[in-house]
């Protein structure tokens, strides 16, 4: 194993060591966005209808919602024991340690979802079953575009003041491609008669999202990072 | 820069005139002459945008500090000139296409970016220290990510006809139409140049307090 990929590995250790003794992150974020699906189902459904394709945007809002969440708490705890600086300090890569914060929020996103997307299929009759291999395709791609810039935003945010505000208001405005794809290719294969088609372009246009925007933190984490 | 500003001052108390003399268009009349200063400010609102790009990655790779001073007055500048786009342009979309927004791809596009320079103003303003570096990637990331933007919502909304054509402009609103272009830049210019100064001449304050402290 290279320099490289063992220091990501230690960090995704640390950081699921941290979070298996206390699991204080995953509980409340997978509470959090229950939450938030129950909320939005308040608020749009009707006479005990759904409106058309409010499954799929209620689950992505969830998944912005608790991903959010999840990055402010993360590196809040490495803020608060000053252990960020201990990283930094730390004869690694400065990219290393991006990808091993990116691979721990992509961790506990993804157990999120592992509750959420099953939760909406219950909720709504989605046919989440049936389309499971595209849909979480589509998932999948959509929280690494999201991870990809919160990792970096919230990562850099450590050290701001108003910090917990500033995250969504950097965070939404640029995931706005994540959410436009993954909301209409989720209900493209949410139709009576999925779209596989339809599907197909907002996950290739997810996936150029990511190779971007991973490539482009990776290139920016180590000037933002150093004083 | 003060023969710069005197032109600035004469040719946009001259713009109205030429407005006036353009000819009226046939089915919207008077209200298309809100595009007279509507293009200018969004080609200034793009142009604010690419300078903060630009500074910003000459502040992070090339590690230029000054950088930063062009970065901000772009960025306050991108979000002046966004507002006075998002503001005519719903005035015109009124009478042309009978609503005030639609969900087409330019239109959200400039929203988008808009809403993150001003998230960029608003970190500046209360993100304290260290805030120019984040600023800087954030406007680095907010360049990239315009295409995403574009192609995204292009394609939400391609179930939909294509909301207008802009048509070959005849020569008689062509003239006025670029009198205020010229406008438009030239006081981008001076704006852009005189924010940047104001932070440079800020920077060298904090150089000579902190010299006097030492001393």
């Amino acid at each position: 194993m290279n320099a490289f990929a063992r220091i990501v590995w230690f960090i995704v250790k640390k950081d699921l060591t941290v979070e298996v003794r206390s699991l204080e992150i995953l509980s409340t974020t997978m509470f959090f966005a229950v939450t938030v699906v129950l909320m939005f189902s308040f608020g749009l459904v009707v006479d005990g209808r759904p409106l058309n394709d409010v499954a799929a945007a209620i689950l992505w809002v969830a998944i912005a919602f608790s991903g959010t969440l999840a990055l402010g708490r993360t590196f809040e705890r490495e803020r608060h024991n000053d252990t960020l600086r201990a990283l930094l300090l730390a004869p690694a890569d400065r990219p290393a340690l991006y990808v091993g914060k990116l691979l721990g929020i992509l961790l506990l996103m993804g157990l999120v979802e592992l509750v959420l997307v099953p939760l909406i299929g219950l909720l709504f009759n989605a046919p989440v079953i049936e389309q499971g291999v595209p849909l979480a395709l589509l998932v999948a791609a959509g929280t690494l575009g999201f991870a990809a810039v919160g990792t970096l935003f919230a990562a850099m945010l450590v050290r701001a003041r108003s910090r917990d505000v500033l995250l969504p208001i950097m965070l939404y405005p640029m995931t706005v491609p994540v959410m436009i794809a993954g909301v209409r290719g989720t209900a493209a294969l949410f139709q009576p008669t999925p779209d596989a088609a339809v599907a197909q372009f907002w996950l290739s246009l997810l996936a150029a999202f990511d190779v971007v925007f991973v490539i482009l933190a990776l290139w920016t984490f180590e000037p933002v990072m150093t004083d | 820069m003060i023969v710069l500003m005197a032109l600035a001052g004469t040719m946009f108390a001259a713009a109205p005139f030429l407005i006036d003399a353009a000819p009226q268009e046939a089915t919207m009349g008077l209200v298309y002459k809100i595009y007279f200063f509507h293009m200018p400010s969004a080609w200034m609102f793009l142009t604010a945008a690419v300078v903060a790009g630009v500074a910003s990655f000459r502040l992070l790779f090339l590690k230029r500090p000054r950088a930063d001073h062009w970065v901000m007055a772009a960025a306050e500048l991108a979000v002046l000139f966004g507002a006075c786009t998002l503001v005519t342009g719903p005035l015109w979309a009124r009478k042309s296409w009978g609503v005030w927004w639609v969900w087409d791809a330019r239109l959200t596009s400039s929203l988008m970016l808009f809403m993150i320079f001003v998230a960029y103003v608003l970190l500046r303003k209360y993100g304290g220290a260290g805030s120019d570096k984040l600023g800087a990637g954030l406007a680095l990331f907010g360049m990239a990510n315009v295409p995403f933007i574009y192609v995204s919502v292009n394609y939400w909304r391609t179930f939909h006809p294509p909301t207008s054509v802009v048509p070959k402009l005849p020569i008689e609103m062509g003239i006025p139409l670029w009198f205020c272009v010229a406008a438009f830049t030239l006081l981008f210019i001076i704006l852009l140049r005189l924010r940047a100064r104001l932070e440079h001449q800020r920077d060298r304050v904090e150089m000579l307090y902190l010299a006097e402290d030492e001393a």
